[in-house]
């Protein structure tokens, strides 16, 4: 038994969510329980049945079917589940407070069940709960009741798939959260590139700045309410700073420098970057609080792209003081400097997994350029995920299970794209966006 | 060249064009009045072969830009753009005749200021390039300023991958993208 309640004030055009850990009865004693390894890449997807959620109201019937469709979805492109047909599903569960008649979802090869049902307490406020249950084992594995604003029944959806994958594969999920990224148009000699945001699953783009300027390479802080990113407004590149709830904007200190490759601190109190003086670019930080600034290299080769590790002490970044853009780690103080990528081809654009064990990079080789992930520590354990004309910049899913960057394809008429794929090398997809995407950025689960 | 000497066989052509047309006179008249004339003396014209000069060279020259201008910079220095090889951001002897030519302006008119921007190609990532783009522009002004043109008059600028001038994916758009751009700026109110 568990009885927990926490409470979330969420600001903005996020409304309040409150996630209550039911009473439910919690049973953990049967035998063969459904696990999932997703350490293996999974060739065989479980299957899952998500009938539509109960709707006691009109007014809900809408949000009861498109819930389900959302989480089906959600845990679809996860490639670890398969979402069976709802012609398929023998009994119709009238309330979710029964047991399921096990026997039939078995008939269907089900190995879980999610119901659901929403209760509407007023015209603004939603109850939602859900049960999720091992066919085989005969058991409930987990019961959540959420509440909140009928507008934000998107996110609650998301959070009910974030407990079936956590419960399931005993990893924290990722399905509520967001991705800030570069959105394109026009041909390639005079594209315009824009900040967007939107949902993990594509859902809910929208314009974040609409200028006219070029923009790059936006970043989450950790508190998923402010991105940096690069502007050449002044006429040369540099780094802001952007609350995406209020859209305050700050150009970041006053340098007569080119500023670029910004990235937060794990804890949100500093920004990593690099500086270009006389040509030569070298990394830097900056307290966001005191606003002073230390340079962490002093190499005359090229210093780029560092990116913190998750517990702040260590650093990644990218150059080539050995001749060829090259993996390099060091401490957040600059000192222990430590090349780690020794394969062939050049390495750019790392960015440390938020578990700390890897680092993901870019590698460009015979004209072919790769995702992989390395061993963070040692630098050896060198896996390659993908392979195409071009895919760069890789950012991690908050539970480090999965990877975005960018895809670009040859040719004058050449788009750019933004794709996903598993750690295990497995599931690549395209990830729909409205039009040309480029330099995604995975935000941490919200809170 | 020069243009007396054009004028002057255009002169000679219209005059031996002339003297042909006239010469089928009405014979019959000069057969009965059997006139004696008197042989005049004359130098016979010079028969230097009349150069059919065309006439589309004589009519428009073209006077160039106006010395000082933005167009001038770029017709005087031959190029407005040098070119790099592959991930590298040294100049090679064409690109430094080219900012030779782009100095001696420079020199020539101390009140325009230059925007270097630096380029690369696709075939990097983003960020790498950005701080490939500015070693490029800093080349060139390293360059220019150990030509005498004031390091307070040039401002670097680095736009990585963004701004290729050939949208194609092959060698011939590659080698055009990896460059660096001068662009100047007259008068202060830029």
């Amino acid at each position: 038994m568990q009885h927990m309640m926490k409470s979330k004030r969420i600001n903005g055009f996020i409304a309040t969510v409150t996630a209550v850990l039911a009473a439910f009865f919690f049973s953990l004693t049967a035998s063969a329980q459904l696990e999932i390894d997703i350490t293996k890449g999974n060739a065989e997807p479980t299957l899952i049945a998500i009938p539509d959620f109960l709707s006691a109201h009109t007014e809900t019937d809408r949000i009861a079917k498109d819930m389900a469709r959302v989480i089906s979805d959600d845990l679809e492109r996860s490639g670890l589940f398969d979402a069976l047909n709802h012609d398929l599903f023998i009994e119709k569960q009238t309330d979710i407070n029964y047991q399921p008649r096990f026997a039939d979802w078995r008939l269907i090869k089900a190995r879980a069940l999610v119901s659901g049902r929403i209760v509407r307490e007023s015209a603004n406020r939603l109850k939602v709960e859900f049960r999720l249950w091992d066919i085989y084992g005969g058991t409930q594995l987990d019961g959540i009741r959420f509440a909140t604003t009928p507008d934000n029944w998107r996110r609650i959806a998301h959070k009910v798939s974030d407990a079936i994958y956590k419960r399931l594969t005993g990893e924290a999920g990722y399905f509520d959260s967001r991705i800030v990224y570069v959105a394109e148009s026009g041909p390639k000699t005079n594209r315009r590139k824009q900040l967007a945001i939107m949902d993990q699953d594509g859902a809910n783009s929208q314009t974040l700045l609409a200028g006219a300027d070029l923009v790059l390479t936006p970043r989450f802080a950790p508190s998923a309410q402010q991105i940096t990113y690069l502007s050449w407004e002044t006429g040369t590149s540099q780094v802001y700073l952007l609350d995406i709830e209020t859209g305050r904007r700050e150009l970041l200190g006053n340098f007569p420098n080119m500023t670029l490759a910004p990235r937060f601190s794990p804890d949100g109190q500093s920004l990593i970057f690099s500086m270009i003086k006389r040509g030569n670019s070298d990394v830097y930080v900056m307290d966001l609080r005191a606003r002073s600034t230390r340079r962490l290299t002093t190499n005359s080769a090229i210093d780029v792209s560092p990116s913190f590790s998750p517990d702040g002490k260590k650093i990644v970044f990218n150059s080539d003081r050995g001749g060829t853009p090259q993996l390099y780690t060091m401490n957040a103080d600059g000192s222990n400097v430590k090349r780690i990528s020794f394969g062939e081809g050049r390495y750019t654009a790392p960015n440390w997994s938020p578990r700390g064990d890897l680092i993901a990079f870019t590698n460009s080789h015979h004209g072919r350029f790769h995702i992989g992930v390395i061993n963070a520590q040692t630098g050896r354990a060198e896996r390659m995920l993908t392979d195409s004309y071009l895919d760069e910049g890789p950012t991690w899913s908050p539970n480090g299970r999965v990877i975005l960057f960018t895809r670009g394809t040859r040719g004058i008429r050449g788009h750019s794209e933004i794709w996903s794929i598993d750690l295990t090398g497995k599931n690549l997809r395209k990830v729909a966006t409205p039009g040309d995407a480029s330099d995604p950025a995975w935000s941490p689960i919200l809170p | 060249m020069n243009e007396k000497m054009k004028y002057a066989f255009l002169g000679a052509m219209i005059f031996a064009l002339s003297a042909c047309a006239s010469t089928p006179k009405d014979m019959s008249a000069a057969n009965t009045d059997q006139q004696i004339i008197p042989p005049v003396v004359t130098r016979p014209a010079p028969i230097t072969p009349v150069v059919r000069a065309p006439v589309r060279e004589l009519s428009a020259v073209p006077l160039g830009p106006l010395p000082g201008t933005v167009d001038d910079f770029k017709y005087t220095s031959g190029e407005d753009r040098i070119y790099f090889a592959y991930n590298q951001y040294d100049l090679v002897p064409v690109a430094r005749d080219v900012l030779r030519r782009q100095a001696q302006w420079l020199n020539m008119y101390p009140s325009a200021i230059l925007i270097v921007g630096g380029n690369a190609d696709e075939r990097g990532t983003r960020e790498y390039n950005l701080a490939l783009g500015a070693r490029r522009a800093d080349a060139v002004k390293a360059f220019l300023v150990s030509q005498g043109v004031a390091p307070g008059r040039i401002t670097t600028v680095s736009y990585g991958k963004e701004r290729p001038i050939d949208g194609g994916s092959n060698e011939a758009a590659w080698a055009l993208n990896r460059n660096a751009h001068s662009s100047v700026l007259i008068g202060g109110n830029s």
